[in-house]
């Protein structure tokens, strides 16, 4: 297993006192909070930042950690010496959140046993099993139209050991017609199973849409970007719009310019009520690479008096 | 590997709009007490239909407002106030990002 350095973890010196161990780690974690951050790797850093504190906040922990030696960097193949802990006696739970399966294999190994020992016994008799949580990616067309997904969760939990596994679990979903982004499907009964005749819990799955080629999603409303030509926007035409339902024909307004939206009521997300699909009007210039083509320019800069930038006055 | 193909399909619901939660319901999925609810109501950050505590209904949105508030009182080190704030601020984010992408700009 991997050495992790705590301490450059933290970006604390390995005599920081435990109030700098305190700033350093609200700070970090404002920074790194899943709920908070945008950062690509949030979540990663956010395990690391909270196991990182659980080790150095606690005197026990630390002056144990503190024992391997200032020697040790970052990412090196690390495994603990026989007798280690000897002589250490923790006083064990206290975590300050996630399940065990949060720490690494490193924790683990340090203070894994000691450390789960005090949070055994949790569970009553008769406990509901716990929820669980999880993200899906969806296309736009499944929340459309309504889907059948197959989905494979990365599930957490412990051997007879007491290691940290994961198992791979398959599950087909009813992906429901109309939902949005950031809503949840629910899966009743698909968590934990309860202990002692108590109820399971469920699953909820979190949903994100995958980036479509040409819809920008806002809620239940989607946004398009239509290409027109400039005779199209300046003389009025019927042009074919593609939406989710399939082609309808949309009238472009005489005099039309770039920018103009135009709505396509009830065509968004399915709904009570339903989205719209908001088209955008963006003018394309046709390429003038024929000299027949750049003879057509020529005719309308000489045929036209126009200067578009009028209004600024030049 | 397990495969569980055959579930069953009226189980499976969009939370946010087909399911309505008892005080007790959400002590139980977020684990926690029901003062801790209770107080997240005082703050703003669950806002329940009915009088009483015992007759209130939540809409199936507050579990996840709930989750992430409680989440971020923990890890964060704050009160619940000021996770109602980041809460807040949070939302406002959200949804201008939303309008951003929206309209063609991020």
């Amino acid at each position: 297993m991997q050495f992790k350095d705590y301490y450059q973890i933290m970006g604390v010196a390995r005599d920081a006192t435990q109030d700098e161990i305190k700033r350093a780690y609200r700070k970090l974690a404002r920074k790194y909070h899943p709920d908070v951050s945008k950062e690509p790797d949030a979540e990663t850093r956010f395990k690391e930042l909270g196991e990182a504190y659980e080790v150095l906040k606690d005197a026990e922990k630390r002056t144990a950690y503190d024992q391997l030696g200032a020697n040790w960097k970052g990412g090196q193949e690390f495994r603990p010496p026989p007798d280690w802990n000897a002589g250490f006696e923790f006083s064990g739970g206290g975590a300050t959140g996630g399940g065990a399966a949060d720490y690494s294999a490193f924790f683990e190994s340090l203070f894994g046993q000691d450390f789960r020992a005090g949070g055994a016994g949790r569970a009553s008799p008769h406990a509901r099993g716990e929820d669980h949580h999880a993200k899906i990616l969806i296309d736009l067309e499944d929340a459309y139209h309504g889907a059948t997904r197959t989905i494979t969760l990365r599930v957490p939990g412990m051997d007879a050991q007491g290691h940290v596994t994961t198992r791979e679990r398959v599950l087909n979903v009813t992906i429901p017609k109309g939902i949005r982004e950031g809503q949840h499907i629910r899966l009743g009964g698909q968590g934990s199973a309860g202990a002692g005749g108590g109820k399971a819990g469920d699953l909820y799955l979190q949903v994100e849409f995958r980036a479509h080629p040409f819809y920008r999603v806002d809620g239940r409303d989607l946004y398009l970007d239509l290409p027109v030509a400039p005779w199209e926007a300046a003389l009025g035409a019927t042009v074919k719009v593609p939406t989710l339902g399939g082609i309808v024909e949309l009238k472009i307004p005489e005099g039309s310019g770039s920018g103009r939206k135009l709505r396509l009521k009830g065509r968004g997300i399915p709904g009570d009520p339903p989205g719209d699909c908001t088209v955008i009007l963006a003018i394309a210039l046709p390429p003038a690479d024929t000299e027949a083509a750049k003879d057509f320019y020529r005719k309308m800069a000489q045929g036209m008096n126009f200067n578009p930038r009028a209004k600024l006055g030049v | 590997m397990t495969n569980e193909n055959n579930l069953p399909q009226d189980a499976i619901c969009i939370l946010e709009e087909q399911i309505q939660l008892t005080l007790t319901d959400l002590c139980c999925a977020c684990a926690v007490h029901t003062e801790q609810i209770i107080e997240l109501v005082d703050v703003g950050v669950l806002e329940p239909l009915g009088g009483e505590p015992a007759q209130w209904r939540f809409g199936g949105a507050s579990l996840h407002r709930a989750r992430m508030a409680l989440r971020l009182q923990r890890d964060l080190e704050i009160n619940l106030a000021g996770a109602a704030l980041a809460l807040e601020l949070l939302d406002e984010i959200e949804s201008l990002r939303m309008r951003l992408r929206a309209t063609g700009g991020g």
